[in-house]
């Protein structure tokens, strides 16, 4: 098999399983909304709409770290993890084929997401979508990555917002700064330069972190 | 056996009584010889200590990043070994320019913290990042699994870094639009030069001590590991 047919082949299942067993998108969507009314009650009357913009950002990473951790459960659950290392396909076909799958939740979550904002909150320009498209990239190449390695450890669920935070507060600025400021342009550009970034660095080091 | 014992070069005392020296010497310099900056005062003096001690925290991350990139590269358990000395003392030095900066903010402007300041956020972002490394690395047993984990988390921090530079300076243009001016003397005297040239050279030295002395004790735990292990 080629590359793309074994990427393919990684995602249907990761797609097919959660089409089956519906743990992680639902979650999702329900931890989303709560903590949409979780920031109506902790923003204060007149506080303007950046503040609220800048909260949407937050709850997004939030809910993809909840896709994130649930990612590699299956592998770990049915001790799959080894026999797909043994597989004959290129280890970062495993990286590609579940960040895509993430990347696919975390565009749903979105499609709920972004409209019950809009009706809450405020409304949402199409920049801030192209910057959520952006950064949805980064977070889930970056994302899969560290959950990957924190699935393996002790911690887990613990070491994963730990590991992953830090390398997404550029994702965050990007993020924010697109959203709010009148010529957003540069925050694209700089999302889609984190993208490019970390994706190469992460397909060319999947390999080391599920291999001894 | 082969892996750990490698015999230094300079011997750990000299190394400690060189740094010692110059340490002093800095502190004379930085103290008594460097004159007082006209437009910050007295307190301008921390950053002959503040900036080459970032400086060095910037190497200390660097080499931990290439002895990683040489263990990928080689699988040579020394240099995961190195790798992780190296971010440990990156880690100090970062936490020290946390408290230097915080200081001279204190002096300066008045607060303990200020996020309009990049080098600060900067550290920051990267004390939380190491720190992760940490928590990361004793939460796998050891073997060649961790050292490949950590040396691919090591590499990403060095990615990191002028990505997150990029983005807090980016950053100021919504969050604070007074941008201070440059803190540094734009035109330092050669007595300041001096000063400044010597507390850098001073803190690289104390860091090659701390290094060394911290590996030579890892590498004697390693050491014992393996007699144990053959005793057993």
């Amino acid at each position: 098999m080629n590359y793309a047919a074994d990427v393919r082949a990684l995602a249907r299942k990761d797609l097919l399983l959660e089409l089956r067993a519906r743990d992680t998108l639902p979650a999702m969507l329900l931890f989303v909304v709560a903590i949409f009314v979780v920031f109506h009650f902790s923003l204060p009357d007149r506080s303007s709409d950046l503040a609220a913009s800048g909260l949407l950002w937050v709850a997004i990473v939030f809910t993809a770290l909840l896709g994130l951790g649930r990612a590699f459960v299956p592998e770990r659950e049915q001790r799959m993890f080894d026999g797909l290392v043994l597989a004959p396909c290129d280890r970062s076909a495993i990286w590609l084929a579940k960040s895509i799958a993430t990347f696919a939740f975390l565009a749903l979550a979105e499609l709920v997401a972004l409209p019950v904002f809009a009706l809450f909150f405020h409304g949402i320009d199409g920049t801030t979508v192209l910057a959520f498209l952006l950064a949805d990239v980064g977070i889930c190449a970056v994302g899969t990555l560290v959950g990957a390695m924190a699935v393996v450890t002790r911690a887990r669920d613990l070491l994963l917002p730990l590991l992953f935070l830090p390398l997404a507060i550029p994702i965050l600025i990007g993020g924010v700064g697109a959203s709010v400021v009148a010529s957003p342009g540069r925050y694209l550009l700089f999302l889609a330069l984190y993208d490019a970034l970390f994706a190469v660095l992460c397909w060319a080091s999947f390999e080391y972190v599920v291999t001894e | 056996m082969t892996v750990v014992g490698r015999s230094y070069r300079i011997s750990l005392p000299a190394l400690a009584a060189a740094s010692l020296v110059l340490v002093t010497t800095a502190l004379v310099l930085v103290f008594f010889v460097a004159p007082t900056d006209a437009d910050q005062g007295f307190s301008q003096r921390i950053f002959y200590f503040h900036v080459s001690i970032a400086f060095t925290s910037y190497l200390c991350f660097g080499l931990g990043a290439w002895k990683a990139l040489v263990h990928l590269w080689k699988r040579d358990p020394n240099a995961d070994l190195e790798s992780y000395v190296g971010i440990h003392q990156g880690v100090i030095f970062g936490s020290l320019v946390l408290i230097t900066g915080s200081i001279w903010a204190r002096i300066s402007w008045g607060h303990w913290w200020l996020w309009s300041e990049n080098q600060l956020v900067l550290f920051l972002v990267l004390f939380l990042f190491y720190c992760a490394y940490f928590m990361l690395r004793y939460s796998v047993d050891a073997g060649p699994a961790r050292m490949n984990m950590s040396a691919v988390y090591a590499l990403f921090g060095v990615v990191l870094i002028p990505v997150s530079f990029l983005a807090i300076r980016l950053s100021q243009r919504f969050i604070h639009p007074i941008v201070f001016d440059s803190h540094a003397p734009s035109n330092m005297t050669g007595a300041q030069w001096l000063a400044f040239l010597v507390s850098f050279a001073a803190m690289l030295l104390l860091f090659a001590t701390l290094y060394n002395v911290e590996l030579a004790g890892k590498r004697i735990d390693a050491h014992l590991r393996e007699l144990k292990e053959l005793l057993t």
